[in-house]
């Protein structure tokens, strides 16, 4: 029998191995250092919060695995021998596979920065990194500030959480406005202000000179690059960003870039060897994705279509319409196409952006200059149904059809005050239509003839 | 770093402690509950109004100071930061503690009033007797222990549904439906049925006396409903008995079909039910205690459909003890009433198993099968028999072991004594017929579901975690499919804390109700058919 080993039991080699298990009865081993069992590391920060405890971030009862005949090797992966076809693993016995599929995600950006080792100084990425937190950061009496490095979703996370347990955090984000490298500046504006409602002492513009240690080699204080300014803290979260997390391949014959190198069917230049999800890096990008794509969703999507091709029908990684979404503190953001930030943007991309007079709700459409199809949308504060607008990306809908049907792909919960006709009519005055809007349609919803 | 081999337990020391006002807000909370404990150890209070008036406004005002301390200074949004840090709502020494208080409240309210001061021929005492005004001024007569419960319910509800209104300001679902089992228990729990036995003996009701009737409570969550003595109080009570006994039966076979077809059981099990209110209300820090395993939802499917069976026995030979045998007298006659029985529930079964077979696991078609081949063989047995009393055991019998163990030791002693062990919905989950009834219906036959959005899911786990019905909301979330789950009561948490927008309630077409992907959206197109055609 076939036997699939996988590096990784995050959602890209879980998705995989369940959806092998679906096609196939080939023998599926998991190896994974990080955790007995496989959880979702996006829910981290709420085990922190005590929202859950680190049971519930699993997905799957225990007795799932075995059900399936899925084994779990708890052990680090230190060579991968392609000539073989085994793995060396620390903490487990050697393994030997006839496919193998890297899916061993990320681990955080360090830049060299002088100190970026120090006691107190960590990522957040993996459920170590969590442990590491509660040591660090218990309490405000133990960690009596944090400096928080980069301004992207990790690190508004890691504020939010440092946040309820009354820990003071100073958030140092290199750009002049947070995130601004991807949303616009409306949304991006609305975000800051957001921050500091939450106490949140952020510093736009500012970036890490040095991390400067005390007599135990613990963390003492920062340097901030621009001002000179030291601050004194007890915790330096390096939320820069995250990289392929591949150093243990570097000895063996799979070709690296940043990531594993791959092609457009997953494979790396090695045969029956495989990549996917954080790790995998695209020899050329995909539309307008980045060629490393370190995404909850991307990485099942590549699981998904990996299942296949080792099931024998040979698949290429074709994603569709670009999706995601993230929470900033109280704020939920989704986004569904292309809405590039002004620094990123062609000329051709015009944007729509509404914003609500006093509430935190925002909405910002991107639309093709001369042919008006709408390239993507941007919402804060409204939740929209992915499957209706994925549907109108897909039929190359202008802005003014989304503009009339709005109410259709709104998905807030029943009784929430709606906004579209504040929208439509902002549209209307902004670029001289006559809009109107319609009714909700559950039959253009739900597509029923 | 190292990232791996490096066990540790996880333990939290987030801030719990208590802000000075939370701190005042509880001695004074605590204080008006010392009140009412004084009195249950025979404290004779001089003006029982008064004392009456100050130990219930201690309680409300210190309940509603400390949730405006925690939630009105704080940005709307959700609210659960350390909940599992907290003794009272993880299980800790606290929350046992209340565990075992309510529980032993529970055990003396049902089964020894005497402790609580009830006197049957005579002035009450003890607590019982600091009730007396307020009933007298409600109903006329003296209180009860049923009195005195009520009350407290409806003050608990009310205040802590006040906290729930604070602690979900920024979602308009949740505030409705909390401002709603507010007024239904208020009004139609409390108020309405005190009222109207004012009106006993008045010439409008021909003389006659209504039984005690919340009117928002329907058979077989009322299980007593139909019983003999308040039969002959709803005949002997003018138009208005007889209009009242009638919305009794339309209730439960014409209303609630029709609003769970097109809400869901929502509409009854958290906008209206008293249950529901409390779970909903007093029972929130509790919610996220509800066991997510497979293996619970068996016990679950199993134990709550046997409740059922064991409360149509019950209450058909309860109605069929007190019927006569001649047509003459009266047209509902016992061997009528069996053939009326035996016959709707072959069609309830008829229906499902030529229908809806396939949207019912393995087990529960077994199941379903074992009960009605066992139902309606004790009615043919007893049919063709001819026996005095219905069934094996003597009504008087089944009707008080259900009292005493489903309507006493499942609803109040487990169900709501175990809260702050089991979660706010054991009862509701495990034991309600009336929840069960409806979720049958909601499952089979409702435009409600709560709509998965396309590839949105983390499978953070927040929505299971925070699913008081033990529901493993995510199982179904992470798949793309939507949830259509009997137990689902539509409190709308999951959606309210999926940080990603995943989650909606709502009420939609029949087709494609349940969409079972196992591709999901966002991927490429041929993918997505290739897979989900199988």
């Amino acid at each position: 029998m076939e036997h699939i080993v996988i590096i990784g039991n995050g959602i890209a080699g879980v998705t995989a191995a369940r959806h092998i298990r679906k096609l196939s009865d080939k023998k599926i081993t998991i190896v994974s250092a990080e955790s007995e069992y496989f959880f979702s590391r996006t829910a981290l920060m709420y085990v922190y919060m005590g929202h859950m405890k680190f049971e519930h971030t699993q997905p799957y009862e225990n007795h799932f695995w075995k059900k399936n005949r899925i084994d779990l090797v708890r052990g680090y992966v230190t060579k991968v021998n392609t000539q073989e076809k085994s793995l060396q693993i620390d903490g487990a016995p050697n393994l030997s596979y006839d496919k193998l599929i890297i899916a061993s995600g990320s681990k955080p950006n360090k830049f060299g920065w002088p100190g970026q080792d120090l006691d107190g100084v960590q990522g957040l990425y993996s459920k170590q990194d969590l442990e590491l937190l509660e040591e660090n950061a218990p309490n405000s009496k133990v960690c009596k500030r944090a400096v928080i490095i980069g301004g992207g979703l990790i690190g508004i996370e890691l504020a939010e959480m440092l946040r309820t347990r009354d820990i003071p955090v100073t958030f140092l984000v290199r750009e002049s406005s947070f995130w601004n490298s991807v949303l616009p500046s409306g949304e991006s504006e609305m975000i800051n202000e957001h921050i500091r409602e939450h106490h949140i002492d952020l510093r736009l513009g500012s970036s890490l000179k040095e991390i400067k240690p005390d007599e135990n080699g613990k963390v003492k204080s920062i340097v901030v690059e621009e001002t000179g300014e030291e601050i004194d803290c007890n915790l330096v979260g390096l939320t820069a960003g995250v990289a392929p997390n591949v150093d243990f391949l570097e000895d063996s014959e799979i070709e690296l870039g940043r990531g594993v190198k791959v092609n457009r069917f997953l494979e790396t230049n090695i045969m029956d060897a495989y990549a996917i999800g954080d790790c995998a890096e695209q020899h050329e990008a995909i539309g307008n994705r980045r060629p490393i794509e370190a995404v909850w969703y991307t990485g099942r999507m590549m699981g998904e279509t990996l299942a296949q091709t080792i099931c024998g029908n040979r698949m290429e990684y074709q994603p569709g319409h670009w999706f995601n979404s993230a929470k900033f503190l109280d704020i939920e953001y989704q986004t569904y196409g292309w809405v590039f930030s002004e620094r990123r943007k062609k000329e051709t991309e015009i944007h729509f952006h509404w914003r609500h007079p006093k509430e935190k709700i925002c909405i910002t459409v991107a639309f093709d200059k001369d042919s008006e199809t709408v390239l993507g949308i941007n919402t804060f504060g409204i939740r929209l149904r992915h499957e209706v607008f994925d549907r109108w990306l897909s039929e190359k809908r202008t802005i003014d059809f989304v503009m009339e049907h709005l109410r259709d792909t709104n998905f807030d919960p029943e009784f929430y005050t709606n906004f579209e006709s504040q929208i439509v009519s902002k549209y209307n005055s902004d670029f001289g239509k006559s809009i109107n809007l319609k009714k909700k349609n559950l039959k253009r919803i739900f597509q029923i003839a | 770093m190292s990232t791996y081999n490096k066990n540790m337990a996880l333990t939290g020391e987030p801030p719990k402690s208590l802000s000075l006002g939370q701190k005042m807000a509880v001695f004074m909370g605590t204080s008006g509950l010392g009140i009412l404990l004084l009195a249950v150890f025979n404290v004779s209070f001089p003006n029982k109004a008064l004392w009456l008036t100050l130990s219930l406004s201690a309680i409300s005002i210190g309940t509603i100071w400390f949730s405006w301390d925690a939630y009105s200074k704080k940005i709307p949004g959700i609210k659960n930061d350390g909940v599992w840090f907290k003794s009272i709502s993880s299980r800790g020494l606290w929350g046992w503690v209340a565990g075992l208080a309510l529980t032993g409240f529970y055990v003396v309210l049902y089964f020894y009033p005497e402790y609580l001061g009830l006197v049957n021929d005579g002035d009450n005492k003890d607590v019982i007797a600091l009730f007396d005004p307020l009933s007298e001024f409600l109903n006329g007569n003296p209180a009860s222990q049923w009195f005195v419960y009520g009350t407290l319910y409806t003050v608990a509800i009310l205040v802590f549904g006040i906290k729930f209104l604070w602690k979900y300001r920024h979602n308009r679902y949740e505030r409705l439906r909390t401002l709603s089992v507010m007024f239904f228990q208020t009004g139609f729990a409390f108020i309405i049925p005190e009222l109207m036995a004012r009106l006993n003996g008045h010439k409008i009701l021909d003389g006659g006396s209504l039984p005690y009737y919340d009117l928002k409570n329907i058979w077989p969550l009322n299980y007593y409903n139909f019983e003999g003595y308040r039969i002959k109080m709803f005949l002997s009570s003018g138009e208005i008995g007889f209009g009242l006994l009638i919305f009794g039966i339309l209730s439960i076979f014409v209303i609630t079909p029709i609003l769970t077809y097109k809400y869901g059981k929502r509409w009854y099990c958290s906008w209206v039910c008293g249950c529901g209110g409390l779970a909903e209300t007093a029972g929130d820090s509790f919610r996220q205690l509800s066991d997510k395993s497979t293996f619970a939802w068996k016990v679950e499917r199993w134990v709550v459909h046997s409740v059922v069976v064991f409360v149509t026995l019950m209450t058909t030979a309860v109605i069929y003890s007190y019927l006569g045998t001649d047509t003459s007298k009266y047209w509902l006659t016992k061997s009528t009433f069996l053939i009326g029985v035996a016959t709707l529930l072959t069609l309830v079964f008829g229906w499902v198993m030529i229908f809806k077979r396939k949207q019912l696991q393995k087990d529960a078609q077994y199941g379903a099968i074992g009960y009605f081949v066992i139902i309606i063989a004790l009615i043919g047995f007893h049919f063709f028999s001819g026996d005095g009393e219905v069934f094996l055991f003597k009504s008087g019998t089944l009707r008080k072991s259900y009292s005493f163990l489903i309507g006493s030791i499942f609803s109040g002693v487990i169900g709501t004594g175990f809260y702050p062990i089991f979660g706010s919905r054991v009862w509701c989950r495990f034991g309600c017929p009336m929840a069960a009834i409806l979720g049958f219906q909601q499952k089979l036959f409702s435009r409600f579901r709560i709509t998965t959005n396309g590839g949105q899911c983390i499978s953070c786990g927040n929505c299971s975690t925070y699913c008081e019905m033990g529901i493993d909301v995510r199982a179904y979330a992470q798949k793309g499919e939507n949830i259509v789950r009997a137990s689902c009561v539509g409190c709308g948490i999951c959606s309210a804390v999926c940080p990603r927008g995943v989650l909606k309630l709502e009420n939609g077409p029949l087709k494609g109700r349940i969409d079972s992907n196992q591709v999901l959206l966002g991927n490429d197109v041929d993918l997505m058919t290739l897979v989900n055609e199988k």
